[in-house]
Formats: C-alpha cells, structure tokens, sequence
C-alpha cells in the first residue's frame, strides 16, 4: 500500500522547515536508513532517513520549498509492484505514516528514553494560551499568603507541577518572566483573565481588508504586551521652554560648514538637543539608568539612549551608545544613519538591543503630549510633544514663549517617584539651558 | 573478557531488583551480582517472612478471643515448625517470583561476591573463581546486616539475631529482646502472642522512641497489658551463656542492676551497612561509619558507581530502598524530571500487636520548627467498624502546620494501620492540605474514616467523638 512520507520534525520544537535537497529521485528504490533528503530548519540541516523500504512515487514537494509545516506529506512511497498512480488513494494512510515517523524522530531525540513518560524538567507554569497552572494545594496556599503570582513561577514537580519548594523560594509579586507571557496577540494567558475575541467575529465579511502580520508587527504585539501587562508603569509630565534652545540651535545650525554641493555638515534638530541632554541627565542620575532583574537592579556606566524611529511598517529603537561622550554632531549624524539603516531594515541586533533609556518623538506630528510603553530592559522612556508657541506667566506677566510638554514613563520597580521626578528636573535644566551641558 | 552491560547491580535485594528492572525497561542492559537468593533480606530474612510468622501469631491471638465472636473449640495448639514451615514457603515463593521478573525483563543474574574492580570493572567471585565484568554503571545496593556490640554477639544458638529468630527449632518459654524498634518489637510481640515470656530492653525512655511520643506510651501500655515486660532507659551489660539459657546482666539509668535468666536473647539494636570487601576504598568512594554518603540521586561521587539503600543514608526501609533504585535507573537512562526522595514522605510500619505506622515529624519535631501547629486525634473506640471488627485499641494522629494546613505528620497505632497509612502518604506526597482532606468522602464503614476524623480534630471539628 502506497504511503506518505511526511515532513519530520528534527527537534522537538520544530513546526516548520525548508526542504533544502532531495537525495533521491522518483522512482528510486529505497530502504530503511536511506538518506532521503536534507531538512534545514532556522538552526540546523539535517538528514531525513527512510523507515520503511519501497520506491519513490512521487515528490509532491520540490527541494528548496520553504515553510513547508511537519507531517505535510512531501513524497509517496510504493510498495513492490504498485505504480505511481495509487498515489491519490495515499491520504487515508496518513496517520499510520506520521506514526512512524514519528517514532522515528522520537527515536533520534530521546534514545533509550521512554518518551511518552519522561515529564519535562521544569515546564513553564502557565500554558502560552492561558491554560490552568498546575500547582499542589500547598503550593496555591503558600503562594495566596506570600502574595506570589503562580503564573510566574517554574513548577519543579512531577510533569512540571508547581510545589511547595518553588513558591517558598519564590519571592512576593513575582513578575511572570518576559517568555511566558502571553503569545497571543488576543491577550490570553493571564489565568482569570478572559482573552479577547478574534475581531473577525464581529465585522461582516468582506468589510475589511486583512494584513496577515509580519515579524515586526508579532514582535510589536508580543514585546509591548508584555511589557505594558508586566512593568508597573508611572508617569510624570514637565513642561520645558526651548526659548533659549531654539536660539542656540539656529546660531549652530547657521554656523554649519557647507561642502562643495553647498549641504551644510549638520542639521540639529531639537531631538538631537533632547538626546543629548537625556545623556547628560542620566550621568547625573544613574539610578533612572538602570534595569530591572528579579534577584538585582543594574545600574548602566554608559548613558545608551535610545531613538525611537516610525518606519512605514512598524517602529524601532536604535540607540546611541555611550551618548554621554558624544557630541551634538556626532549624535546628529548618528541618529540619521540609524534611521536609515531601520528604513532599510539593515539594523543589526547590537545596533537596537540593550540602552538604559530612549526618547520617543511625535512633536513633529504636532503632538502635545502622550505616554510611551518603556522599551525593556530600560526602565524610563521620555514622550517628546510639539514645542510651540505658548503663553507663559514670567514675573506675573503673559509673555509667548516656544514650550514642549515632556512625559516620562517610569518602571515603578526601578525608579520610585521622587528618583523620576529629579531626573526631570534636570533633563528640564539641560533643556532650557543647552549651555549649562558644557558644564 | 568477560561480558560488559549499561549497568550492573551489586545486590539482588529489594533495592536492587527493582533497580534492575527499571534499567531493562528503559533499555539498558542489565545484570544483577546476588551472592545468597534474589529478593535480599526483605523477602528472604526480612519484611516478607516475618509477616508471615505475625499473620499467624494473629491468627492465635483470634482464636483465643473464639467466645467473644460466637465460636467455641477448645484443645488448640500451635506447632512452631509448621509455622516457621510456612514462612519459609512464603519466602521462596517471593524469591522464586523476583528471578522470574529477572528473566522476563531479560536480566542476567550472575551469582557471586562482587567488588569493584578499577574504572566500569566490577570482579565477581563465585566458588574462589573470580570473573571480570564491566559496566558502564555499577549501582551498589549491598544493604545492611544486624548491629553487634562488644559483650552483645550473636552465637545462632542462644543469642540470636533476627536471622535465628526467624527460623527457630524450638519455642523458647522465656526470651530477652535488646532493642525495641521495629524489629525487636515485631519479634517481641510474635513470641510474646504465642505465649512466651517476653522482656524488652530498651536503652532510650520509651519503645519505638522513633515514634511519636503518644504512639509511643500507648503502645507501651498495649505490650505490657499483654504481659510483656518493658525495660526502659535499660542496657545490658553482659550476657552469660549456660548450656540452654541466658543470663542477663541489666543496668537502669540510676545505676540499678539487675539479672535475668532467660532461653534466648534476640538482638535488635539496629543495622550497619553491609560497606565491606566491596572495593570502596580503593575506588575513593567515602563511607560514614557503616553507610556510603551518596547524593540525593545516588551518586557516590566516583564516576559510574552508584547507591541505594540500607548501603546508603536511613530510613533503612525497603520501599525506600526500591524508590531509590527508580532514582538512579532513570538517571543513568538519561531521563528528564528525575526527583530525588524525600524521607519526610516515607513512611514507617511496624506490624506488632497493635500495629504503628506513621509518616512525617512527631508532634515533639514538629514544635521544635517553631512554626505553628494543630494537632487531631481520633480513637478506634469511635469508629464503627473497629468495633464490628472489635480492634477498638487504637488511635490515629495527625499534625498540621496550623498556617498552611500543610500535613506535617500523621501516627497510627491499632488494627491494620499499616494499610492506611498510604492514604496520609498520598496527602503528603501531593501536598495536599488540611482542606482537601477535609473535603474527602471516606467510604463508610471503614478504618479509613478515622484519618478523616483525625483530619477534622485538628480543627475540632471531628464528628464522631
């Protein structure tokens, strides 16, 4: 009876693979052990071997197919005397294959050990899809009178089961850890927490056009959810008059040396300004520079800020390292070929991963103010709105000056209110008074 | 060159096997070094037999009690070979079922005196022929024989030790039992059921000090009101053998002496680790005392060369013995979520008349933590079928932390306790609280409903009493 071979997963984890080469061509006779065909996966090529003896009827997936889903059939396999033709009756011997094969890569992954019975050593407590967290009844007890959140505890026991020795080490409020939590973009996996309902459900079809997500956009979802649903966000607003910045900037800007083509060698902008003076404040205040760890607070020696910069299908955050060293023109020139990289998606990891701080823009958008989601593992990010004209009472008078509302969300867990509150003051300073940097 | 395995067992004893047969089902192969019988001293000179001699001692106390459920027959007797007759039976049929399970999981039992050879090599001396044998894990489970003291020797003939007591010739009228832990109460209570006179010795204040302290004096109480005789914070100091008796030099802790002449002496003053002739010092492999100090999974610190058992750290149980031979099969198989023992869910069972059983720490330990407790208690004499069965001598404890409901300990003593201890062995095991215990339905009429009523005295909540 003709059978189907199907993909197999060479790693527990496995959910999909390219079909990088096949090793055997239709018709070819084949035997237990053969090596069929090279599977890539995103860490590994690896060779496919045949269980079962016959002949090659069909390649139904051509080498070089990518994403192709494990136990999707990708070649039929005939027994002695059958032609390539019993190929369409294949499908009901699916499950009987995929059991095989499934044996098999079982065989590969755990030798000697009895699967089905090994329990993990330590799965996560709570299921990506908001499933019941296994945990004894002492454990549930302890961890109601601690005040620990099971969700974010590994359970040690049988299969994974949450006991009485993990909550006694587990400290109160326990934040749940970044990798569990919720996964789907519905905002499941949070026990007692209902998730949302697919939007599908209720707009008529035909209504709306669909974007299936790319990774940017499941990265957005999962890292903001995350960090929204777990950090203890808090804010606090100053305004800042950039009388005197506008003033200083025109003069530098002016002063800009010009090249052959007459294009000056810089451009300040007014972020430019906000990113250095972001810099300089966090030297003076290295506990707002610092990030959250459950058993630790990390304070950074360098002032990294990050920019975050709105590209057509997403947004990123690049980060001028070691900001407190640079220069405005420097950072100028730097922010401009960071933003370009990410237009181009040519960022590299090292290049938007890790910073004690960024700097959200929208006041070029006219934009009054707003709150940022903080951009872990950093604990602070400032919202920068419009600086406009404004009336302003100086010595009680109405007079006009240009201001810019600055909002700062803070970790809670790392920055307390008066920490975040000092840092403001000063970045307000630095702001108002671009000359008082040089100090 | 001899043959080579995944792993080789030293010791077919309860440990041992079940070692064995958990390497085979996880597809190691697999040999077991035994120098007497399969099954060790557990099912040969040990948990096995002995019950077989204190089912019939039961039967003997039941059929003195013939009026009291409506028999009448008079002019019984006992014959103390058929009865010894009969343990043996029991015995080998156990033994003889252990090499089947060997077979059937197709492991090799070579028979012989075992020591460790160098690296993965093990000798195996049978008849002065030594044979080599190497393995790439070798799971030392030797066990552990009786303790003897200066002064205190067993000879097999007068002064035994559980290995005579076992198999005796003769009935003996009157006997000295050094030691009152499980052994030399079972024993105890054996000879004393059937009629001899008995008197124990114990050199701590009180029987089964390993007890709770309650458990403790009320079984104290059962064994004297039976006759016999306890000696408590008492040593003897010397035995004097005459041709057919002992006689027995005995000091109380205010330096009273006292001699008694008794048929025999049975010495039950605990066990020492059977650690010799095995290569374990030149395999570097460190011993305290008589025990081998392994890991929580066995292992001896040499590479290879694991053990379990009476060979390793108390409780000096067999089931504990048999879990840890699962612990160490399963880690040398490489399987994931291995969890190490532990001893505060093992529990203890001494089938004296009345029996004991208890898990966990004592009332007395459990205070010493300084946490908070509560403690429930509930008698046979309040339990419907104790008195249909008319086993009303009895009672069962549990302790709790009083914070978390968290099972601490639970002490039984009365009919058949040793069947029900499981069921608090299970709350532990699944750390379940007071509460889900509490919410248990317990099948009436049974023993069983007494641990719900211990359960709800905690609260003072218990139904029945």
């Amino acid at each position: 009876m003709a059978t189907n071979i199907l993909m197999p997963a060479l790693s527990p984890t496995m959910e999909e693979g390219k079909l990088a080469k096949w090793l055997v061509k239709e018709g070819d006779i084949v035997k237990s052990g053969t090596i069929l065909a090279e599977i890539e996966t995103d860490k590994a090529t690896m060779e496919f071997e045949a269980v079962d003896e016959g002949k090659i009827g069909k390649i139904l997936v051509a080498e070089g197919s990518e994403g192709v889903k494990v136990n999707s059939p990708i070649a039929v396999l005939l027994e002695e005397g059958e032609s390539a033709d019993a190929a369409p009756a294949v499908k009901k011997d699916i499950p009987a294959a995929m059991k095989d094969i499934g044996d098999a890569v079982k065989k590969e992954v755990a030798p000697k050990v009895d699967a089905a019975k090994a329990a993990p050593a330590a799965a996560p407590a709570a299921k990506a899809d908001g499933g019941r967290v296994f945990a004894s009844p002492l454990a549930k007890r302890i961890a109601a009178d601690k005040g620990i959140d099971l969700s974010g505890v590994s359970g040690t026991g049988p299969r994974g089961r949450i006991v009485k020795s993990d909550v006694e080490n587990a400290k109160p409020g326990a934040a749940r850890p970044a990798a569990a939590a919720p996964a789907s973009a519905g905002g499941g996996g949070i026990p007692g927490v209902a998730p949302l309902p697919d939007a599908r459900l209720l707009y008529p079809a035909g209504s709306y056009e669909e974007t299936p997500h790319d990774n940017m956009r499941k990265a957005i979802a999962k890292r903001l959810t995350s960090a929204k649903t777990l950090i203890p966000h808090y804010y606090l607003t100053v305004d800042c008059n950039l009388d005197a910045l506008m003033a200083v900037r025109e003069k530098m800007n002016a002063a800009a040396p010009k090249g052959k083509d007459k294009v000056p060698a810089y451009k300040l902008s007014v972020n430019d300004f906000i990113m250095k003076a972001s810099a300089m404040a966090l030297m003076k205040h290295p506990d707002v520079n610092a990030s959250w760890t459950d058993t630790a607070i990390l304070r950074h020696k360098d002032a990294d800020v990050g920019v975050a910069v709105a590209l057509d299908f997403g947004l990123i955050t690049p980060i001028i390292f070691k900001a407190q060293t640079k220069g405005l023109v420097e950072i100028s020139n730097e922010v401009k070929t960071l933003a370009g990289l990410a237009k181009e998606k040519k960022l590299k990891p090292n290049q938007y991963e890790g910073g004690g701080f960024s700097v959200s823009n929208l006041g070029m958008y006219g934009i009054k103010n707003f709150t940022s989601i903080i951009n872990p593992p950093q604990s602070c990010i400032i919202a920068v709105g419009a600086g406009e004209e404004r009336p302003v009472v100086k010595n009680g008078k109405i007079e006009i000056s240009t201001v810019m509302t600055v909002t700062m969300s803070a970790d809670h867990r790392v920055v307390d209110g008066g920490t975040g509150a000092k840092f403001l003051q000063t970045l307000k300073q630095f702001i108002e008074e671009p000359a008082s940097m040089l100090l | 060159m001899a043959d080579s395995y995944d792993v080789i067992v030293v010791g077919g004893g309860p440990g041992g096997y079940v070692c064995a047969i958990r390497c085979a089902q996880l597809g190691l192969k697999t040999a077991v070094v035994e120098r007497d019988r399969m099954g060790g001293i557990c099912l040969n000179w040990g948990c096995i037999p002995t019950k077989a001699l204190l089912r019939s001692s039961e039967i003997w106390h039941l059929m003195h009690r013939l009026d009291e459920y409506g028999f009448s027959a008079d002019n019984f007797k006992f014959d103390i070979e058929k009865i010894v007759k009969r343990s043996r039976a029991v015995s080998k049929q156990l033994s003889d079922g252990v090499s089947f399970l060997m077979k059937k999981h197709k492991i090799t039992v070579i028979l012989g005196e075992a020591k460790l050879a160098g690296k993965g090599k093990l000798s195996v001396t049978k008849d002065s022929k030594a044979i080599d044998y190497t393995a790439k894990n070798i799971v030392l489970a030797t066990g552990a024989r009786a303790r003897t003291m200066p002064g205190l020797e067993p000879d097999g003939k007068l002064i035994w030790t559980y290995r005579e007591a076992m198999v005796p010739t003769m009935f003996p009228k009157s006997l000295l039992v050094v030691g009152s832990g499980a052994i030399g109460i079972e024993f105890a209570s054996f000879y004393r059921t059937l009629g001899a006179e008995v008197t124990v010795v114990e050199i701590l204040d009180r029987v089964m000090p390993v007890e709770d302290e309650e458990i403790s004096a009320m079984a104290a109480k059962a064994f004297t009101k039976q006759g016999m005789k306890l000696k408590l914070g008492t040593q003897v100091t010397a035995l004097k053998k005459g041709t057919d008796n002992v006689t027995c030099s005995l000091k109380d802790k205010a330096g009273k002496t006292e001699d008694i002449t008794v048929d025999r002496v049975i010495l039950a003053m605990g066990i020492v680790g059977n650690v010799e002739n095995i290569g374990l010092e030149a395999a570097g492999i460190k011993v305290d005392r008589t025990h081998i100090v392994a890991g929580k999974y066995g292992e001896t610190g040499v590479d290879g060369v694991w053990a379990i058992g009476d060979l390793v750290g108390g409780p000096w149980l067999a089931h504990k013995a048999m879990h840890e031979g699962v612990i160490v099969a399963e880690k040398i198989a490489g399987v994931k979520g291995v969890h190490p023992l532990n001893t505060a869910n093992v529990a203890g069972c001494t089938y004296c008349w009345p029996q004991v059983a208890s898990v966990g720490m004592t009332e007395a330990k459990a205070k010493e933590t300084g946490r908070k407790i509560k403690v429930g208690k509930f008698p046979f004499i309040g339990n419907g079928k104790a008195i249909a069965l008319g086993e009303v001598e009895g009672m069962i404890k549990t302790v709790f932390d009083a914070t978390t409901g968290e099972l601490l300990g639970a002490h039984m003593i009365g009919a058949e306790v040793t069947e029900l201890i499981q069921g608090y062995v299970i709350a532990k095991t699944g750390e379940l609280t007071d509460a889900e215990l509490s919410h248990t339905i317990f099948p009436h009429p049974t023993l069983s409903e007494m641990m719900h009523e211990a359960v709800l005295a905690a609260d003072g909540a218990a139904l029945h009493i």
